[in-house]
């Protein structure tokens, strides 16, 4: 299971880079099984933490999305339309779900081995 | 939580667990569209050991069955199964089950792992009147293995005597050995292939199940079984069948056999059937999101008229399918439906059923 270094990631199991790109985590993948469908925010819609702002859905289940911080979306993977497993693929990459600018933080983010100790503990 | 003489073996091997009709079963090993495809392109094998199994004896036994199911086990050569739903007296369905004539009074029936009391009360008050019949529940003592796919027959065959070329489908031999394990060999299954499903002494499972893997059967979960047989429109209980839908709104019309002298649930199913049908299952394709079960179907100017029975992605046609449960006049193909998914009104279509059927 890999947990990027750089990143900083929620309880729920997404993650966030410095550029505000927003995903799930190799963990979330994994344990969703194969991802066949993403339901994305419109680009320009105020995302807040905690808050659902996309689903996920595999075969067999259906997840909704959380934002990791308050701001808007900038950016939408639309290439998950096509290609919804690129999120098993490659989580971390071409599996990113949508870009924020980050207004503020509604809750501290983990850091890479925080996050590990969690989902260790699960 | 029950275990299967297997539990052990898919958890040593990557299994994501759940718990199903009370047994700790493995949902997937490596992903559940690729274990779907293996079934549909090579060959796959299956747990179902969770499956109860009932043995049925006595003088009476094909009259006894007759008047309890839908379908007439009395008509079966001994060697072959029939699938048939068993209801209430109202209609509603007990369960769906597949019956095998061992011997001219002997039968074996097996059901549902998650209705197994309910079905064996039922079967056992239902017997009271035939004071012949025995009834044994033998589904602690066996487990179940399906292999399943166009290449189970050439992976099986080298492993028995038993010439798989004249095993017709819905056929069975008994007490065959298949790799020197003695095992009731079916052809029947529930993914829409051809395949076979083995009846064997629990424990002697793990020899069987680890010679299909040694001879390269990729193990298949749970989840596959239900993508692969809601393709194949096979119906699952609890979903397409319940205390509450009978078999006809089912669809299942040819397991009910009414020029039979009679059977529980005759009067209501045959009122039913003269009146008319007030709600049926019907097909649907969609995009735009998975229509799952219980989500709220309606017609083109938004009256609900259903509700979705079964619904995932289907990885042969690589989009959303779905079963849904509606006004009758809203059961044939080619019509726009709404199903509303987290509000959405997502628009739909219905078509034929199968989704799937297999190339001949």
């Amino acid at each position: 299971m890999k947990i990027p270094e750089n990143l900083k990631y929620t309880r729920d199991h997404e993650w966030i880079d410095d550029e505000g790109r927003v995903g799930i985590t190799d963990y979330a993948q994994e344990s969703l099984g194969d991802v066949v469908f993403v339901e994305l925010p419109q680009v320009g819609q105020v995302v807040k933490t905690g808050e659902a702002f996309g689903v996920v859905e595999s075969v067999k289940s259906v997840s909704d999305l959380y934002s990791p911080v308050d701001g808007t979306v900038t950016a939408v993977n639309e290439a998950l339309n096509e290609t919804p497993e690129l999120i098993n693929q490659d989580p971390y990459n071409q599996g990113w779900i949508i870009q924020v600018d980050v207004q503020g933080y509604g809750e501290e983010l983990l850091d890479a081995k925080a996050y590990q100790q969690q989902v260790e503990g699960e | 939580m029950k275990t299967t003489p297997l539990t052990a073996w898919h958890k040593e091997h990557g299994a994501k667990m759940m718990e199903f009709g009370g047994y700790d079963m493995p949902v997937e090993y490596q992903g559940i569209i690729q274990e779907h495809e293996a079934v549909r392109h090579a060959v796959g094998m299956f747990d179902v050991s969770h499956m109860a199994e009932f043995l049925i004896e006595g003088e009476e036994s094909p009259r006894f069955l007759d008047d309890l199911v839908t379908n007439t086990p009395s008509q079966l050569e001994s060697g072959q199964a029939l699938y048939t739903p068993m209801c209430y007296p109202h209609g509603g369905t007990v369960d769906d089950l597949l019956i095998y004539r061992i011997a001219p009074q002997k039968f074996l029936m097996v059901v549902n792992a998650a209705n197994h009391d309910k079905d064996w009360t039922w079967i056992v008050e239902q017997a009271q009147k035939y004071p012949s019949i025995q009834l044994i529940d033998v589904s602690e003592e066996t487990a179940l293995i399906a292999v399943q796919g166009p290449l189970a027959k050439d992976l099986i065959q080298p492993l028995t005597s038993t010439n798989l070329d004249t095993l017709d489908y819905y056929h069975a031999a008994f007490d065959v050995p298949v790799n020197n394990i003695n095992v009731h060999l079916s052809r029947t299954g529930y993914t829409g292939e051809d395949g076979f499903e083995l009846y064997v002494k629990a424990d002697q499972a793990l020899a069987l199940w680890e010679k299909f893997y040694e001879l390269g059967v990729k193990p298949v979960g749970l989840g596959a079984r239900d993508t692969l047989r809601l393709e194949a429109r096979l119906p699952l209980y609890g979903h397409e069948l319940s205390e509450d839908i009978s078999p006809l709104e089912a669809g299942l019309g040819i397991f009910v056999k009414f020029d039979k002298t009679d059977f529980i649930g005759r009067e209501a199913l045959w009122n039913q059937k003269t009146t008319g049908l007030t709600r049926k299952i019907v097909g649907i394709t969609l995009e735009g999101g998975i229509a799952r079960s219980g989500y709220a179907v309606s017609n083109a100017e938004g009256k609900p008229i259903g509700v979705i029975t079964s619904g995932s992605y289907s990885p042969t046609l690589k989009k959303p399918i779905a079963l849904a449960l509606v006004e009758s006049s809203y059961a044939k193909p080619g019509q726009h439906f709404s199903v509303m998914i987290r509000n959405r009104a997502v628009p739909t279509l219905s078509v034929k059923t199968p989704f799937y059927r297999r190339p001949i």
